[in-house]
């Protein structure tokens, strides 16, 4: 493995990577998110179809039913599919990578005005409901 | 010690490659396989009958479940095999790019060697094991 890991936390939080590693992080961190609601999400219906795990599928769905974590997961959801979208173009269009600050700006502007309108939609539910 | 940027990997014939244009093409073929699901959902009577959020959940995993609290007076239309092997298709694809991701991500973060390859074994149990419990659900819904 070429990959030096032997970086500490320290020197990681002070690295100062602006917009680009912005993305990248949560990038990261929205994947992680997804992976696990997924995994909650397909174990609970599973559960939910068989008599012996009924109420421990309906214990799993109110976890990720409940209104904020609906926002940490469309927030996740959201910003991987549009980085996703961003880093996929970036890579198989290599020279259009001259542009990557360009990029992640168009990209702040198609996120920001969607999420604001999934959150206005999933707080006004959960204070409303 | 500085940080490094991660590179691509190089081109040619093996896993590391293969496995990141892999996550690229999956990434592509999951945001063909949403927009069949939405243009479709919108042909069955989606806008008067769905709410946005039913839509998206549907466009994210074209389930008969996914419709069967909202207004769509009958979701037989929404069942069957093509509904099936596009269902089939977006696990296939969503668990392969998410656990290959999990591992690129701690395999970042991770130096002992013998954590790394646990950690490699993990997840691809987890892997397999998902791909099984969510095929039954798919197949059972």
């Amino acid at each position: 493995m070429g990959l030096k890991r032997n970086v500490s936390l320290m020197e990681g939080l002070r690295y100062q990577g602006k917009g680009p590693m912005l993305t990248f992080i949560l990038h990261r961190i929205s994947g992680l998110g997804i992976v696990i609601f997924v995994a909650l999400h397909i174990l609970a219906s599973f559960l939910s179809n068989h008599a012996w795990g009924t109420s421990a599928g309906l214990f799993i769905n109110t976890i990720y039913e409940h209104w904020l974590f609906q926002i940490f997961i469309i927030f996740c959801a959201l910003f991987h599919v549009i980085n996703g979208l961003r880093i996929v173009i970036l890579d198989l269009w290599p020279k259009l990578i001259e542009f990557q600050r360009e990029t992640i700006w168009v990209e702040w502007f198609v996120f920001l005005p969607i999420y604001a309108i999934a959150l206005i939609v999933i707080i006004r539910g959960g204070l409303g409901g | 010690m500085k940080m490094q940027p991660r590179t691509a990997p190089v081109r040619g014939f093996h896993f590391d490659y293969l496995m990141w244009l892999f996550t690229r093409l999956s990434a592509l073929a999951m945001y063909l396989i949403a927009l069949v699901g939405i243009v479709a959902a919108l042909l069955m009577s989606a806008r008067q009958n769905m709410t946005i959020a039913d839509l998206m959940r549907w466009a994210f995993m074209p389930n008969p479940n996914h419709v069967a609290n909202t207004n769509i007076p009958d979701i037989d239309a929404w069942k069957g095999i093509f509904w099936n092997v596009m269902a089939f298709l977006m696990l296939l694809f969503a668990g392969t790019h998410g656990i290959h991701g999990l591992l690129n991500v701690l395999e970042d973060y991770i130096s002992r060697t013998w954590v790394r390859n646990l950690l490699r074994i993990l997840g691809v149990l987890l892997w397999v094991s998902m791909t099984l419990i969510g095929i039954s659900v798919i197949v059972t819904s």
